[in-house]
C-alpha cells in the first residue's frame, strides 16, 4: 500500500536538518514516496517511526505461512477482488478433515489417502494442501497430534475450541508450525496465549464481523500477525457476503483487522456438496477450505476449478510448441497442426482423443494466441508452419504427406503446397469437427497405406 | 469495532426477464420462471439486492449420440425420446424450466426437417408445463429453417430462442418478434462482441429487455477462467450502468461438459481420477457452481446428480 506525501512527512523529524542531503523533511518525503529514497536514509528516523512506517506500507493482505522448511502452505497477500484487474496470487488450499471420531489405525489410514492425493492434469500438478486434525474430543491431543503430523506429507490444521486440549496438541508439534482453527470470543485469550508461545498462526472467528475485527485486534496487540480469518458454512452465502466484505476493507481501505486471508470450514454430510460449497468459497475468496472427503472423484473438480481461477488472465495460456502424439499414432496415421494457445490446443488434443483415432498433433508457436488472433497478429504465416513441421521433423513420423490445417487457415493451402511436399486437407472452424473429419478420412481411405 | 464502508455504488439494475407464459398470458405453462434484476453481485445483500435467484435448465436434445454413457445410463430409455426426457427432468429431477437443443438437424447428424423439429418442439411443450428454452443444431443456415418452424409451433409460449449471432440475428430478430418469444445472443467469450451483438439487436428494434446472453460456456478445466471473467465483467460493465451489458447470463454447462474426458472417461482410462459416475455429475455441477459465483442467472445441466447437487446448493445459497 502506498503511502501518501503527507502521511510519509508525519512520520519524519520534521527538523529540516538537511543531513539526508535534502533541503526539507517534506523535500525528503517526495523522494520516499517516489521510491528513490529509503525511510532509513533519514539519519534521524526513530526505530518506532520506522516500524510505524513498514506497517503503514505493508501489503493490504498479509501471507499467511503454514507449516516449516520445504513443507510450507502459502495463503493471503491478494491484491484484487476481480481476477481481471491483475490475478490471484496464492491458490485456495483444500484442508481434509480428520473427525476426532477416528481412531488412531483410521485416522493414518486417512492421512495416506490425502498424502497421494496428487493429481496430474495439462501438465500441472493439483494437490490436497493440508490436514485438519480435529483435537477437542481426543483423549490425548498430544499423542494424537504428534502421530498425525509424523505421518501427514502436508502441513497441519489443528481444530478445536478447548484451550487446554489446543494447548496440548499445539505444543507436541508446534516445531511444525501447525494453523489453530480457531480462536472465539470464548476462548480468545488463551488462544492467543497459545499461538504467541509456539509462535504458530491463529484463525480468529467472532459472532459478528465488528466482534472478529476485535479479536484481531486483540491478537496484534500481543504481537501476532500470522492470523486467518474464520468462517463456516452454516450460511453460504452470509459467508460469501463476509468474504467480500473483509476483503473489500482489506484491499480497498486497507482495514488491518481484516487484512488477513480466509479459512471456510465446510462441515456437510454429502461429498457433491461439500465440492460445490468449496468450489463457490475458492473462487470467492477463502484461502483454505476444510472438507472432509478424500475422494478423487470429489476432490479433483474443486482442485481444477481453483487452478483455473488462480491463472494469470495477463499472460497468454501457452503449450510447448513441438509434435503432440495422441493416442499410438503410426506411418501413416493423420497429422494436423495447430496453434501453442492452450485452450486451442487442449480442444483440438480431447478432440482428436474422442475420436478414438490416433494422430500427430504439430505444435506451431504463435506466442499463446488462438489461430484468428495469431493470423490477425502476423504471429502464424505459410512459412512459420513449414519451418516449424520441419524442426518437429514430421516428415520422418509418418510416411503420406497429408497436411490438416485449421479451417480458419483454409488460405494457406495453395502456398503450403507451393512451398513444401505436403498436401493440404482444409480442417474444421471448430474443433468439435475434428472427430467427424477423422472418420471421414478414415472412411475413405485417405491414410491407408 | 467498526468496520469501514465498504459499498460499490452501482448505478444500474441487471433487466429481469421473464420465460414461458401462462394460459392467462396466451401460454399453456403452469409456470415462468423470472431471472435477472439483481443490482449488485450474487449475495452481498449489504448493498443490493437479487430479487431471483439462478434456474437449472434440464438438458434435453434429439441427437444424444455425442453423450457419454456416464449421462445416458443416468437418465435411462426416457433419453431417445424428447419429451419423455423432458418429463423426467421435470418431475423427477425438478428443474426449473427445459432446455431442448435440436442437435439431430445438423446436416451431419440426421438432418431432419424443419417439420420434424416443430413436432419435438410441440411433443416437449406438451409433455411439460415448465418454460422452454429452444436451440437450433448450430449450422446457420440449417437453423435459419428450422427455427422459425420451431418458433412458430410454440407461439404464445414465451420461449427463449436462441442463438442470436451476427451472422444470423436477424431471422432470429424476426421470428420472436413475431411469436412473442424471448432471444439469447451469443457472443464468444468477448465481451466486445456481446456488446456489439446487443447493439445490433437494439438497432434492429429488439427490446433488450427480453435478451438473455450467452458468451458461449467453457467447461471446467477448458477456459473455465476465460469465461468465468467474462461473465464478472459483463455483470460488472452492467451494473455500472452500461445498459447493453444489463441483461441476464445463460451457461450450457450440460453441452460442454460431456465433451471432456475429465467428465466421460472412466478410472481405466483416467487412473486416480476416481469413479467417473460422480465425477462426471461433479465435473458438471462444481462448473456451474463456479458460474453462479460469477452471475450466471440461467444453467443448463444435464446429469440427474449434476441436477441434484446444484439444486441443493441454490436451496442452501438462497435462504
Amino acid at each position: 500500500m502506498a503511502l501518501t506525501i503527507m502521511e510519509v512527512y508525519k512520520i519524519l523529524p520534521k527538523s529540516n536538518c538537511k543531513e539526508c542531503g535534502f533541503p526539507t523533511c517534506m523535500a525528503f518525503a517526495m523522494q520516499v514516496t517516489a521510491m528513490t529514497k529509503n525511510l532509513e536514509d533519514c539519519p534521524k528516523i526513530s526505530s518506532e517511526a520506522q516500524e510505524k512506517f513498514s506497517e503503514a506500507s505493508a501489503a493490504p493482505m498479509k501471507l499467511v505461512k503454514v507449516g516449516t522448511g520445504n513443507n510450507v502452505f502459502e495463503f493471503g497477500q491478494e491484491t484484487v477482488m476481480f481476477r481481471h484487474e491483475k490475478k490471484f496470487y496464492n491458490p485456495c488450499g483444500i484442508a481434509v478433515r480428520i473427525p476426532a471420531s477416528l481412531s488412531d489405525e483410521e485416522m493414518l489410514k486417512k492421512i495416506d489417502k490425502i498424502n497421494k492425493s496428487e493429481f496430474f492434469r495439462v501438465g500441472k500438478k493439483l494437490k490436497v494442501s493440508l490436514t485438519a486434525v480435529e483435537v477437542d474430543n481426543c483423549s490425548q491431543p498430544d499423542a494424537r497430534a504428534r502421530l498425525a503430523s509424523e505421518r501427514s506429507s502436508v502441513p497441519l490444521v489443528l481444530i478445536g475450541t478447548n484451550p487446554s486440549k489446543m494447548n496440548l496438541a499445539v505444543d507436541a508439534i508446534k516445531a511444525k508450525k501447525p494453523l489453530i482453527y480457531k480462536a472465539t470470543p470464548e476462548n480468545i485469550d488463551s488462544f492467543i496465549d497459545i499461538a504467541a508461545q509456539a509462535q504458530v498462526p491463529l484463525a480468529i472467528c467472532g459472532n459478528s464481523l465488528e466482534e472478529t475485527a476485535d479479536l484481531v485486534d486483540k491478537a496484534r496487540n500481543k504481537k501476532i500477525d500470522q492470523i486467518a480469518l474464520a468462517f463456516d458454512s452454516k450460511n453460504p452465502a452470509e459467508t460469501i457476503k463476509n468474504l467480500t466484505i473483509t476483503r473489500r476493507a482489506a484491499l480497498t481501505k486497507n482495514f488491518r483487522s481484516f487484512g488477513y486471508p480466509a479459512i471456510v470450514n465446510i462441515e456437510e454430510q454429502d461429498e457433491e456438496i461439500q465440492s460445490a460449497l468449496a468450489s463457490a468459497f475458492a473462487v470467492k475468496y477463502a484461502g483454505i477450505v476444510i472438507v472432509d472427503t478424500t475422494s478423487p472423484e470429489a476432490l479433483l473438480p474443486v482442485l481444477t476449478a481453483i487452478g483455473n481461477i488462480y491463472t494469470d488472465p495477463q499472460v497468454p495460456n501457452a503449450v510447448e510448441s513441438k509434435l503432440y502424439e495422441i493416442g499410438s499414432p503410426n506411418e501413416n496415421s493423420p497429422v494436423m497442426f495447430t496453434t501453442n494457445f492452450s485452450l486451442t490446443y487442449f480442444s483440438v488434443a480431447g478432440e482428436v482423443e474422442r475420436s478414438k483415432i490416433p494422430a500427430y498433433i504439430c505444435v506451431v508457436d504463435t506466442e499463446g494466441l488462438g489461430v484468428l488472433n495469431s493470423y490477425a497478429g502476423d504471429k502464424i504465416s505459410v512459412d512459420k508452419v513449414v519451418k516449424t513441421m520441419k524442426e518437429q521433423k514430421v516428415a520422418e513420423k509418418v510416411k503420406h504427406r497429408k497436411l490438416i490445417i485449421p479451417g480458419l487457415l483454409a488460405i494457406f493451402k495453395g502456398e503450403i503446397e507451393d512451398i513444401s511436399e505436403w498436401k493440404v486437407i482444409v480442417g474444421t472452424e471448430n474443433a468439435r469437427g475434428i472427430p467427424a473429419l477423422l472418420h471421414q478420412l478414415k472412411d475413405k481411405g485417405t491414410y491407408d497405406a | 469495532m467498526k468496520i469501514p464502508d465498504v459499498n460499490e455504488k452501482w448505478i444500474n439494475k441487471i433487466s429481469e426477464v421473464t420465460i414461458g407464459a401462462t394460459r392467462a398470458q396466451g401460454g399453456t405453462r403452469a409456470r415462468t420462471v423470472t431471472v435477472g434484476g439483481g443490482s449488485t453481485f450474487p449475495f452481498l445483500s449489504f448493498e443490493g439486492e437479487n430479487p431471483n435467484k439462478p434456474v437449472i435448465a434440464g438438458y434435453v436434445t434429439d441427437d444424444v449420440s455425442d453423450l457419454p454413457d456416464v449421462v445416458k445410463n443416468a437418465i435411462g430409455n426416457e433419453i431417445n425420446l424428447p419429451h419423455e426426457w423432458a418429463k423426467k427432468c421435470v418431475e423427477e429431477y425438478g428443474v426449473d424450466l427445459i432446455s431442448l437443443k435440436l442437435l439431430g438437424a445438423g446436416p451431419a447428424k440426421k438432418d431432419s426437417s424443419p417439420a420434424e423439429c416443430a413436432k419435438i418442439v410441440e411433443s416437449v411443450l406438451k409433455a411439460v408445463d415448465v418454460p422452454l428454452i429452444i436451440w437450433g443444431c448450430g449450422d446457420d443456415e440449417k437453423d435459419n429453417l428450422i427455427l422459425p418452424e420451431c418458433s412458430q409451433a410454440a407461439r404464445g409460449e414465451n420461449c427463449l430462442i436462441g442463438s442470436a449471432k451476427e451472422s444470423n440475428y436477424k431471422t432470429l430478430v424476426a421470428i420472436c418478434k413475431a411469436d412473442k418469444h424471448k432471444l439469447i445472443a451469443e457472443a464468444p467469450v468477448d465481451i466486445n462482441l456481446g456488446k456489439q451483438m446487443s447493439i445490433l439487436l437494439s438497432d434492429a428494434e429488439f427490446d433488450l429487455r427480453d435478451v438473455i446472453m450467452f458468451q458461449s460456456t467453457a467447461a471446467l478445466g477448458y477456459g473455465l477462467d476465460y469465461v468465468y471473467t467474462i461473465l464478472e465483467r459483463a455483470r460488472i460493465s452492467g451494473l455500472k450502468g452500461d445498459k447493453m451489458m444489463a441483461v441476464p447470463q445463460i451457461c450450457d454447462i450440460a453441452s460442454e461438459t460431456w465433451r471432456v474426458k475429465e467428465a466421460a472417461a472412466d478410472e481405466e482410462a483416467l487412473p486416480g481420477f476416481g469413479d467417473v459416475e460422480k465425477r462426471g455429475p461433479l465435473w458438471e455441477a462444481v462448473c456451474a457452481q463456479v458460474y453462479i459465483q460469477s452471475a450466471a442467472d440461467i444453467l443448463i445441466l444435464a446429469h440427474p446428480l449434476a441436477i441434484k447437487t446444484v439444486k441443493e446448493t441454490i436451496k442452501r445459497f438462497f435462504v
